[in-house]
């Protein structure tokens, strides 16, 4: 997307939206400034569950749903969250694209009312572009909790406008603004700001010379608002469309003489929408004071002080991990003892039909073997990981992070949203992959791009969680064991940090040389969490979704690797062969060949990796049932596997080439494929360098 | 310290304390950037807390809490204010 397009014209351009096939519904756009419930509120209209998180720049892509209201179909649009829509980051050229040329019949602002007048700025600039304009008037209740009042009537006058008081999440006001929506022929009468005379003596000027070679729908004021502002985008536009009317360059020559007089007057504009916005909030704003306890600042004193910042994000880490361990423990027990008494019964089954040995191969010992552990190993872990993690993301400690957290990333030359992202990545580094659109330099985006694996992803967590608990938590008296198990996620999760800024140092000194950009971070206020609209968004949006991409690739995953491990050739298995190939070099590096092999074959998704490992192990020696994680202890330890060899495995797992999901979103989002080699080869150095060298030391010391 | 005829930096305003913007001291994208923020001409600015580090710096800037960078908060020229 971008006004580069070839458009036939300003007024005529039309974007490629993906829904505009859908010509009979009405189209409404949704914008606002971040953390005003913009998502909410597009959630609670649409009924589709888009995921909404306390933190600024969620909404990277729009987001479309739709509804009926009175027999007739709306099509929404939710814009991502910006303070602005003159600037130039990627958020704010989407939603002012679609603004401008999307053609939306509505548009709705979303408006924070505990803090009215940077709010209003929006609106205003929004006003400029269209006259359709609805204000939803949000967040009510934290307003009248904070003893703010504010006078509906009067602002609706003043701005000229409907403006609905909404408490989204509770779906306050919803059908007075789908009622509105409905009824809306067109808005009588905005009152658009007026500027200083200087700039709308400018203004008319422009657009006189306008008038004469645009069409008469065109926006003409709001379009030499831009050229006064220096909007080289929209300059370029016009140029394009008065070259192919035949028109040459002659108003523009006119134009630009116009401007050379007046350097500097785009501040100017921006000055004055926000005074303009200032003056209309102070009117119909009534503050008590007497009310405020300010909670937020007494919560942040201690999450971000000096003393506790630090210590609280690692304790609210561990914490999640051990409830995560203890948690899922005997459910994930009882899973597998479920599927295997259950793999019984198909044994029967498939000696009743007589079924052929291959076939109960490939389907049994490999397909439902596989499946049986991907789902009793990564359900029950992830079904406690994601609420939790979703707690935190709703409850708005995630920008804390990133504000505790920023020095480190600017020593290492990169931004501390880069940490917004990593939090993504510890659902799937895919996500964490599109999450890097919130960072505006692109040498920072691709820096978080590149170091985003480094965050281990829920695919990924199964293993770290099985192998800690076997070895290292099996260090010590089984009383401690969930403990010192967590404390060992915690480890691996901070190697995996640590790692990602010294690889965006090396990267910000080497082959992506720069000095960090700059970084503003919003804090929202804290808000209370929607507990059970938290479990079913993270059970059903998360946990299912990580489940079922699991479960696809997991069935052809199970049954290749059956086959590669039942295949003989001079009495050796495929698999084994491949195995034996790669064992020498998995000597060096620690590990044995069967699990290079397994990462290899894992590439598709990380999740299949133990799985895979398990059945090329379970074929050298059957009979083995893997009901508990104390049998997959005796399986691993029957195949030569040390305290080493596990630490090296999770650090493998940890460091390792993204997997092929992660592969083909970087491809996209960077459009080529220069930047997933190079990640492809970085981390494999890494991960061969890292794991090489605590094998020796290893051997050196033990 | 900088002291420009008894106006300071952002950067230097103490937590708790608050001014109002004077004028910024960048220009192109960055001071544009700043502007959209609401980083306007007169606009009241209050020093909210210290990252755990001491960078960055999270001001209130028309009712929402916003980190800025020390470096970027020096290109912003404030006058302190006494306010209750």
């Amino acid at each position: 997307m971008g006004l580069t397009q070839e458009s036939s014209g300003l007024s005529l351009i039309k974007y490629e939206y993906p829904f505009e096939e859908h010509e009979d519904k009405t189209v409404i756009a949704l914008a606002g400034n971040p953390n005003t419930g913009k998502s909410t509120l597009f959630n609670y209209m649409t009924g589709l569950k888009q995921h909404t998180g306390n933190w600024p720049g969620k909404t990277v892509l729009n987001a479309y749903g739709s509804y009926r209201h009175e027999g007739k179909e709306y099509m929404i649009v939710d814009l991502p969250g910006t303070y602005s829509i003159l600037a130039n980051s990627e958020e704010e050229e989407i939603a002012r694209n679609f603004v401008c040329f999307g053609n939306p019949e509505v548009t709705i602002v979303v408006v924070d009312s505990t803090c009215l007048e940077r709010n209003l700025n929006l609106v205003l600039q929004i006003m400029e572009i269209t006259d359709n304009v609805i204000v939803s008037l949000n967040l009510m209740d934290e307003a009248k909790r904070k003893g703010i009042k504010i006078d509906v009537k009067k602002l609706e006058v003043l701005l000229g406008i409907p403006v609905i008081p909404t408490i989204a999440r509770d779906g306050v006001g919803i059908t007075e603004i789908m009622k509105t929506i409905t009824n809306l022929q067109s808005i009588v009468n905005p009152n658009k700001v007026k500027y200083s005379e200087k700039v709308e003596s400018l203004i008319s000027k422009i657009e006189s010379i306008l008038l004469e070679y645009l069409d008469k729908n065109t926006n003409t004021r709001w379009i030499s608002l831009r050229l006064i502002d220096g909007d080289i985008e929209i300059k370029n536009q016009l140029e394009k469309l008065l070259l192919r009317n035949g028109v040459g360059r002659k108003p523009l020559e006119e134009i630009e003489e116009i401007l050379s007089e007046n350097e500097n007057i785009g501040d100017e504009i921006v000055t004055e929408i926000y005074y303009y916005a200032e003056e209309i909030a102070k009117v119909v704003t009534e503050v008590d004071n007497s009310k405020k306890i300010n909670w937020d600042k007494k919560i942040d004193d201690i999450l971000t002080s000096k003393i506790t910042g630090y210590p609280i994000m690692i304790l609210l880490l561990g914490v999640i991990f051990w409830l995560t361990i203890v948690g899922a423990n005997y459910p994930s027990e009882l899973l597998a003892k479920g599927l295997f008494a259950l793999e019984k019964n198909l044994n029967i089954l498939f000696t009743h039909l007589n079924a052929p040995d291959w076939l109960y191969g490939i389907l049994v010992l490999g397909v439902y073997r596989t499946l049986a552990w991907v789902i009793s190993v990564m359900l029950p872990p992830m079904a406690i990981f994601f609420p939790l993690f979703t707690l935190l993301e709703d409850l708005g400690y995630l920008p804390r992070v990133a504000f505790n957290l920023d020095n480190s990333f600017r020593k290492a030359g990169t931004n501390g949203k880069q940490s917004l992202t990593m939090c993504m990545g510890f659902g799937c580094n895919a996500a964490g992959i599109i999450a890097c659109r919130i960072i505006d330099s692109p040498r920072e985006k691709l820096i978080a791009m590149i170091t985003n694996n480094f965050v281990p992803c829920n695919g990924r967590f199964p293993i770290i969680i099985a192998i800690s608990t076997i070895f290292v938590g099996g260090l010590v008296n089984s009383q401690y064991n969930s403990i010192i198990a967590a404390i060992s996620v915690v480890v691996v999760v901070l190697i995996g940090i640590l790692t990602t800024l010294l690889v965006s140092k090396f990267l910000s000194v080497t082959f992506l040389k720069g000095m960090p950009s700059s970084f503003t971070l919003e804090l929202p206020p804290y808000r209370k969490p929607q507990l059970g609209k938290i479990l079913i968004r993270s059970i059903l949006d998360r946990t299912l979704f990580v489940l079922s991409r699991a479960i696809i690739v997991a069935i052809p995953a199970g049954a290749i690797t059956w086959v590669f491990a039942n295949i003989n050739i001079n009495g050796v298995s495929l698999l084994q062969t491949c195995a034996s190939f790669l064992n020498p070099f998995a000597k060096l590096l620690g590990l044995d060949g069967l699990i290079l092999m397994a990462f290899l074959l894992g590439l598709p998704a990380n999740e299949i990796v133990l799985p895979i490992l398990i059945m090329g192990y379970m074929s050298q020696n059957t009979m083995i049932e893997l009901e508990s994680i104390d049998a997959l202890k005796t399986l691993l330890l029957n195949n030569g596997w040390t305290f080493v060899t596990g630490i090296n495995f999770m650090l493998f797992s940890l460091l390792h080439f993204p997997c092929g999901t992660t592969i083909l979103t970087m491809k996209n989002e960077t459009k080529g494929l220069k930047w997933p080699i190079f990640t492809i080869v970085l981390t494999t150095i890494i991960t061969i360098l890292v794991t090489f060298i605590i094998n020796i030391i290893s051997k050196i010391f033990i | 310290m900088s002291c420009l005829n008894g106006n300071i930096l952002l950067s230097k305003l103490p937590v708790g304390k608050s001014g109002i913007v004077i004028d910024l001291l960048n220009e192109g994208d960055k001071r544009r950037r700043f502007l959209d923020l609401g980083l306007t001409p007169n606009t009241l600015v209050k020093a909210e807390r210290l990252s755990p580090s001491g960078n960055p710096i999270a001001f209130n800037i028309r009712g929402t809490v916003l980190a800025l960078r020390k470096d970027e908060a020096s290109k912003i020229l404030i006058k302190v204010i006494d306010r209750r």
